[in-house]
């Protein structure tokens, strides 16, 4: 058990530094869901199956769900139409201000 | 250095408490630093679960009528930590309906951002 | 309104005309005064490109955390702070753990009178086959009334922060905030798999729940699966049909119905046992589904309650409103 408890632990200690490494948010967001998995079996390891099924559940399943969630909601995961209405808008802008720009010199 | 390698696993949530202290003062941006806080709740609950295992003993359901304390591991810490967890991801929940609301006013996570737009605001 | 007149005299006297002045009912300039419709302000599309260059200077400006000093000076000495506090703070931790008793041994001061009493005397006094649904909801149960509270105040200020009114007059602002828009509506493989799956997960959650008091889980873990299922419906078959079944009104009903008879069941338990009188809650035989009193109730209270709340807090942060 310890062998595995250990393997485990390097597992949780990687999971977290490497959150804060990552660049994508949702991929970070997705590293934290594993983390939450591999927590809910430590916690079985410690003999406590009541709280690795909350984990799963909770930890695993609906922290993230809330995350992904959000993500949506501040448009950091970009649907191929967003990212496309979002190109035509830039576009638009530095044509308009480099236009009016040359037009007053 | 006495038990530093014996308690490996109340070493292991100490390292993962500070990782996650970090991520909350160093990056940024709000998501990730929720998720540091969320790394940290999750530390302390391995560190209490730490406290709680007796090695070589059993999970604290009562079975065959064995009722004896050399049968169980402590089940206070379970109680709480199970209390825990839970109230860990309403309070996630109510950190991120506060960043959704502060993306819709600000249009951006960055707290430096943020923070001058507020002094450009005057407040 | 004088009663000593009729209405033909009195509207002939000057305080008549006063109060109809002062009411507002007439406006003296009717008639009086040439009214000219008002000509549409017209923005010329010169002042639109100024204003929109202005504002992305302005935003250059603010964003330019390059060039700030004093940000920048700020921002060195606080990474700097801020990794020789983290440093310092895992070596005092790590120290400390170092001089704690070794872990996995019996004879240590956690392992005091507290839980023994919880072991050897929990499935006499609580009928709880499980210690640890005995101990959270028999002997410390406020302590888990004091947090379905707080998981009923956290769905609370969600609602109170995203929630959003059904008709929205700005019709282009709700376009832009739906995202459902941009998902695809029948997904064949997404509802034909959560046709099989939801009923198994909800089932699952009540099992969890129901047997709480025997096995793993209880009220938490089983609320928190049938609140998964639920979501996993809610995004396989849509706003549509999820509304027919999981309303404002049902959740206002569920909450408030588990909340109170949890409270009034726990207030009478601890008020009949702290007068040393006979609650006459039948404890049943230990390991039967119908047994230990009062924590089969409660745990299925408690299940509602992290139910409606999970379901809840998902709903809210996708569309702010039911």
């Amino acid at each position: 058990m310890t062998v595995f408890q250990c393997v485990l632990f390097g597992f949780l200690i990687v999971c977290a530094v490497s959150v804060s490494f990552s660049k994508n948010l949702l991929n970070s967001v997705l590293i934290y869901m594993s983390f939450s998995l591999v927590m809910s079996i430590v916690w079985v390891t410690l003999q406590s199956p009541d709280l690795a099924i909350t984990e799963a559940a909770v930890g695993a399943g609906i922290t993230s769900l809330l995350f992904f969630a959000t993500l949506k909601k501040i448009h950091a995961i970009n649907t191929r139409r967003e990212q496309e209405k979002k190109d035509v808008f830039q576009g638009l802008n530095e044509k308009n201000v480099g236009e009016e720009v040359s037009r007053r010199e | 250095m006495g038990n530093l390698f014996a308690n490996y696993g109340e070493a292991v949530a100490m390292i993962l408490f500070v990782i996650g202290f970090a991520n909350l003062l160093l990056h940024k941006n709000l998501i990730k630093k929720i998720i540091g806080l969320n790394i940290m709740d999750s530390a302390i609950y391995l560190f209490l679960a730490q406290k709680g295992y007796i090695a070589g003993r059993g999970v604290p359901i009562v079975t065959d009528g064995v009722q004896s304390v050399e049968a169980y591991i402590n089940p206070i810490p379970s109680g709480l930590v199970l209390t825990g967890i839970v109230v860990s991801v309403s309070v996630s929940a109510l950190m991120l309906s506060l960043t959704i609301r502060l993306y819709r006013r600000y249009h951006t996570l960055d707290l430096d951002e943020i923070s001058t737009l507020l002094k450009k605001e005057g407040v | 309104m004088s009663k000593l007149k009729s209405r033909e005299e009195y509207e002939k006297t000057g305080s008549f005309r006063f109060w109809r002045w002062l009411d507002g009912r007439r406006d003296p300039y009717v008639g009086q005064v040439e009214m000219k419709p008002q000509t549409p302000v017209e923005t010329p599309e010169l002042t639109i490109r100024e204003r929109l260059r202005d504002s992305q200077a302005v935003r250059d400006k603010v964003y330019d955390i390059e060039n700030n000093k004093s940000l920048n000076f700020f921002h060195r000495v606080y990474v700097l702070a801020a990794i020789v506090y983290c440093v310092g703070l895992a070596v005092i931790l790590l120290a400390m753990v170092a001089y704690l008793p070794p872990t996995g041994e019996a004879d240590r001061p956690v392992n005091n009178e507290v839980s023994a009493r919880y072991i050897e005397s929990g499935l006499q006094e609580t009928g709880a086959v499980n210690i640890v649904t005995g101990m959270i909801l028999d002997y410390r149960a406020f302590d888990t009334f004091g947090e379905s509270n707080v998981l009923f105040a956290a769905t609370t200020t969600v609602l109170i922060l995203l929630h959003r009114k059904k008709k929205n007059q700005d019709g282009r602002v709700e376009e832009l905030e739906n995202d459902r828009l941009l998902e695809p509506k029948r997904d064949a493989i997404l509802q034909g798999s959560a046709t099989v799956l939801v009923p198994i997960i909800i089932l699952f959650g009540i099992y969890v729940i129901l047997n709480g008091h025997l096995s793993p889980g209880g009220g938490f873990s089983g609320g928190a699966v049938i609140g998964a299922g639920l979501i996993l419906y809610l995004s396989a078959f849509g706003f549509e049909r999820a509304e027919k079944l999981f309303t404002e009104k049902l959740y206002k009903t569920v909450s408030f119905a588990a909340l109170t008879t949890y409270c009034l069941a726990k207030s009478y338990s601890f008020f009949t046992g702290a007068n040393h009188l006979e609650s006459h809650i039948p404890l049943g035989t230990p390991g039967a589904i119908l047994s230990s009193g009062l924590i089969f109730v409660l745990n299925i209270c408690v299940g509602m309650v992290v139910a409606c709340t999970m379901y809840t807090f998902y709903v809210m942060f996708r569309k702010g409103d039911f």
